[in-house]
C-alpha cells in the first residue's frame, strides 16, 4: 500500500510535468485553433537559454529565469509571424506539418549551436530526498518535484483566469470559433495570434527550466512534447484544468504501469490510454461536445 | 498546345489521355528497363529505394491524397509487412506466400486502426496514428520470440520461386521492385476511376455531402486504411530485403515524417507526386555527402582559379564541408524544406510542373490565380 501512494506521488509529479506541456498545446489551440507540434521543442530552447543565462553567463536563478522567459515570448511571436501566419486559412494539416517541420529544425539548430550533451542548471531546489524535502506522513517529496507542481497549479490558475475573466482572453477564445467574425467584431486578430504564441513559448520556457533538474537539459528532450498529447487529449483538447487533470492521470497511469506490469508496458501506457479515450470519449473529459454543422 | 476533346465518359476516364502518353511513358519504361545494366550498384541502390518509398507514398496518396485522412503511424505499418516477412521467412515459407501475406496482415492491421480512426478528423487522427506507431515500435521491441527485440534480425535472400534467387543489390530485386511499384500505380489509378476511388473523394471534399450522397462514411474510411496498410506492408517486405536487416529503431516517428514528405514534396494533387517526392527524399543523404566531400574542394578552386587567396579559399572550403557535416544537418534541413513546401509550393513538385506546363501552354495569358487555394477564416474545425 505504502508503495502504491509512493508511486501515485511520483506519478503526479512527473504528470504535472506533462501537464504544463499540454498546457501550452491547449493555449495555442483554444486561442486560435491551431495545434503546435513543436511545443516540446520551444521546452528544449527555453531549458537552452536558461543554462545560457544561468550557467555560461552566470547570472542569478531568478534573473536568468525572468530573461528566459522573455527571450522565449520573443520568439515565439517571432515564428507566429515567420512560419504560422503565411499558412493561416489553409488547412489545419498543413500548420501541423510546418510546426513539425519547425521541430526539426529547432532541435538541430539546438544541437549544433548547443551541442547535444547532457546540459544542467543550478537551481535553488534540491533534488535529494535525504534533505530539504516535504515530508507528509512517510511520504518523502523532493523539492525540485514540489516546485514543479506549485508552478503547474499556479500557472495554470492564472491562465485560466485569464481566459475567463479578462477582455483579451475572451477576445482569444471568440477569435478560435470564427476568425473572421471576430476580425468584425473589432478583435485584432493578429495581435491575439501573436500574443498568444509568446505566452506558449513563455509556458513552453516555464516548464523547460523547471524539468531542467530532472530530465536535464538536451535536443531529445522536445520529444517529452509528445507524451503530452495523450494528456491533452485526455483532458478535453482547449480546457485548461483538463490539460492539468489530463497530465496528472497520464503521470499516475504511467507511474503504476511502470511498477506493476511487465517492462515496455511503461512507455506505451500513455498511448494506449490515448487510442481509448479518442475510440470512446474523443471529446476528453473537459471537452466541449460539439454538435456537427454542415 | 493539345486540346483534347472528350465526347464521352469513357475518354474521361481513359488512363492514357491521348498518344502523347504512350511516347513519353515508354521512353521513361525503357530507361528504367536499362538501369540496372548501365547504372552502378550506388545508384541502383538508390534508385531500389526510391521505388520503395514511393510504393508508400503511393499509398499515401490513396489514403491522404484521395480520402483525405492524415497518418503519421505509415513507418508502423512499414515496420508490421518487413516483420512478418522476416519471421515467415524464418520459419520456411516460400516468398511467393508471405509476400501477399505481409499485404493481407498489415491490411487488416490498417482495418483495426481505422476503427478508432472512424470517429476522428483532423489532429486527432493525427495524433491517433502517431500513438499507433508508438505501439507498434514497442511491440517490436518487446516480442523477442518473433522479432529478436532491439538486437534486430537478419532477412535473407529473397527466393523467388525454389532455386531462384534475387540479390538485393542485383537487377533482379531491382525488377521486382520496379514492378511491385508499377501495379501498385495502375491499381491506386484504377482506384480513382472507380465508384470506391469517388467516394473516397467526395468524403476528401465534403463529409457531409458524401454522406447526404449515401455513401457510407465509415465503411469507404476503413476501406482506405486497409488499402492504404496493404500497399506499406508490401513496400515493408522489399524493404526488409534490400536492408536484409531490421530492428525497432529503423521505423521511428521520424521515417513517417519521411513518408509524409514524400507526398507533401512531390505533390497531394497526383500519383505523380509521390514518385518524385520518393526521389527527392531519397537523394537528400548523397546530396548532404556531397556537400560534405566535393563541393569544398571544387569551390576551392574555382576561387583559386579566379585568382582569391590560398588561405580565404581554403577557409571557405572547410566551412562549407563543416556545414555539410555538422551534426543533425539532415534534422534541420528537413525542416527547412518541410516549411518551404508548406508555405510557397502547396501542391508540391508536380504541381510545380502542372504550372509551368500550363504556363508554356497557354503562354501570354497564364493567370497565376489558377492555382491559387483557397482561404477560409470561417470556418472552425472543432464545429465540424
Amino acid at each position: 500500500m505504502f508503495d502504491f501512494v509512493q508511486q501515485l506521488v511520483n506519478g503526479i509529479a512527473v504528470g504535472c510535468i506533462y501537464g504544463l506541456i499540454a498546457l501550452g498545446f491547449v493555449l495555442i489551440y483554444k486561442a486560435t485553433e491551431v495545434v503546435n507540434f513543436a511545443q516540446g521543442e520551444l521546452m528544449m530552447l527555453g531549458g537552452f537559454f536558461a543554462f545560457t543565462f544561468m550557467t555560461l553567463l552566470g547570472l542569478n536563478y531568478w534573473v536568468g529565469f525572468l530573461l528566459a522567459v522573455m527571450v522565449m515570448a520573443l520568439m515565439g511571436s517571432a515564428i507566429e509571424r515567420v512560419v504560422v501566419r503565411p499558412i493561416l486559412g489553409y488547412p489545419q494539416f498543413s500548420i501541423v506539418m510546418a510546426t513539425i517541420g519547425l521541430g526539426f529544425f529547432a532541435r538541430s539548430v539546438a544541437g549544433m549551436i548547443w551541442s547535444t550533451d547532457d546540459l544542467t542548471i543550478d537551481t535553488p531546489f534540491s533534488q535529494s530526498v535525504t534533505e530539504n524535502v516535504v515530508r507528509i506522513g512517510g511520504l518523502v517529496i523532493a523539492d525540485d518535484k514540489v516546485s514543479i507542481i506549485v508552478a503547474t497549479v499556479l500557472l495554470c490558475l492564472v491562465l485560466y483566469f485569464f481566459f475567463s475573466r479578462t477582455r483579451m482572453g475572451v477576445a482569444m477564445q471568440a477569435t478560435s470559433q470564427n476568425m473572421l467574425a471576430a476580425y468584425y467584431m473589432g478583435i485584432p486578430v493578429k495581435r491575439v495570434f501573436s500574443l498568444i504564441w509568446a505566452i506558449s513559448a513563455a509556458v513552453a520556457c516555464f516548464a523547460g527550466i523547471l524539468l531542467a533538474p530532472s530530465t536535464l537539459i538536451h535536443t531529445n528532450v522536445g520529444f517529452l512534447g509528445l507524451k503530452a498529447f495523450p494528456a491533452a487529449v485526455l483532458g478535453g483538447f482547449g480546457s485548461i484544468p483538463g490539460a492539468l487533470v489530463g497530465g496528472i492521470i497520464i503521470g499516475v497511469i504511467e507511474a503504476l504501469a511502470g511498477f506493476y506490469l511487465p517492462q515496455g508496458f511503461k512507455d506505451v501506457a500513455a498511448y494506449i490510454v490515448l487510442l481509448l479515450v479518442l475510440m470512446f470519449k474523443p471529446e476528453g473529459l473537459f471537452g466541449l461536445k460539439m454538435r456537427k454543422k454542415v | 498546345m493539345r486540346f483534347v476533346f472528350k465526347t464521352d465518359y469513357d475518354q474521361d476516364i481513359r488512363l492514357l489521355k491521348h498518344s502523347g502518353y504512350w511516347w513519353s511513358y515508354g521512353v521513361l519504361a525503357a530507361i528504367l528497363a536499362l538501369a540496372p545494366f548501365v547504372l552502378g550498384g550506388y545508384l541502383l541502390s538508390q534508385l531500389v529505394f526510391v521505388f520503395i518509398y514511393a510504393i508508400v507514398g503511393v499509398s499515401l496518396t490513396v489514403l491522404t491524397g484521395y480520402t483525405g485522412q492524415v497518418s503519421l503511424g505509415h513507418a508502423a505499418f512499414l515496420a508490421i509487412g518487413a516483420y512478418t516477412a522476416g519471421f515467415l521467412q524464418s520459419l520456411g515459407v516460400p516468398f511467393i506466400v508471405y509476400f501477399p501475406a505481409a499485404a493481407i496482415l498489415t491490411g487488416a492491421v490498417g482495418m483495426l486502426l481505422a476503427i478508432p480512426a472512424l470517429r476522428l478528423t483532423g489532429i486527432y487522427l493525427v495524433i491517433a496514428t502517431i500513438a499507433f506507431g508508438f505501439i507498434v515500435e514497442e511491440v517490436a521491441a518487446r516480442w523477442e520470440s518473433v522479432t529478436h527485440g532491439n538486437e534486430g534480425m537478419r532477412v535473407r535472400t529473397v527466393e523467388l520461386i525454389a532455386g531462384i534467387r534475387l540479390p538485393r543489390d542485383d537487377a533482379g530485386f531491382y525488377f521486382l521492385c520496379l514492378g511491385t511499384l508499377v501495379v501498385m500505380i495502375v491499381l491506386a489509378l484504377n482506384l480513382a476511376r472507380s465508384p470506391t476511388g469517388r467516394a473516397f473523394m467526395a468524403i476528401r471534399d465534403s463529409e457531409t455531402a458524401a454522406k447526404s450522397m449515401g455513401v457510407n462514411l465509415s465503411r469507404y474510411k476503413v476501406k482506405s486504411f486497409t488499402i492504404s496498410a496493404a500497399m506499406t506492408g508490401l513496400a515493408g517486405v522489399l524493404f526488409a530485403h534490400k536492408l536484409s536487416f531490421i530492428s525497432p529503431e529503423m521505423f521511428t516517428l521520424v521515417l513517417s515524417l519521411e513518408f509524409i514528405m514524400v507526398i507533401i514534396i512531390g505533390g497531394i494533387i497526383g500519383l505523380h507526386g509521390a514518385v518524385l517526392g520518393a526521389i527527392f527524399i531519397v537523394m537528400i543523404d548523397p546530396f548532404l555527402t556531397l556537400l560534405k566531400d566535393d563541393v569544398p574542394t571544387l569551390v576551392s578552386s574555382i576561387m583559386l582559379a579566379f585568382g582569391a587567396a590560398q588561405e580565404t579559399a581554403a577557409s571557405v572550403a572547410s566551412s562549407i564541408g563543416n556545414i555539410g557535416a555538422a551534426p543533425g544537418m539532415k534534422g534541420a534541413l528537413y525542416g527547412l524544406i518541410i516549411i518551404f513546401f508548406i508555405i510557397f509550393e502547396p501542391y508540391g513538385l508536380y504541381g510545380r510542373w502542372l504550372k509551368v506546363k500550363l504556363y508554356f501552354q497557354l503562354f501570354p495569358l497564364y493567370k497565376k490565380a489558377t492555382f491559387k487555394r483557397q482561404k477560409t477564416y470561417v470556418k472552425s474545425e472543432r464545429n465540424r
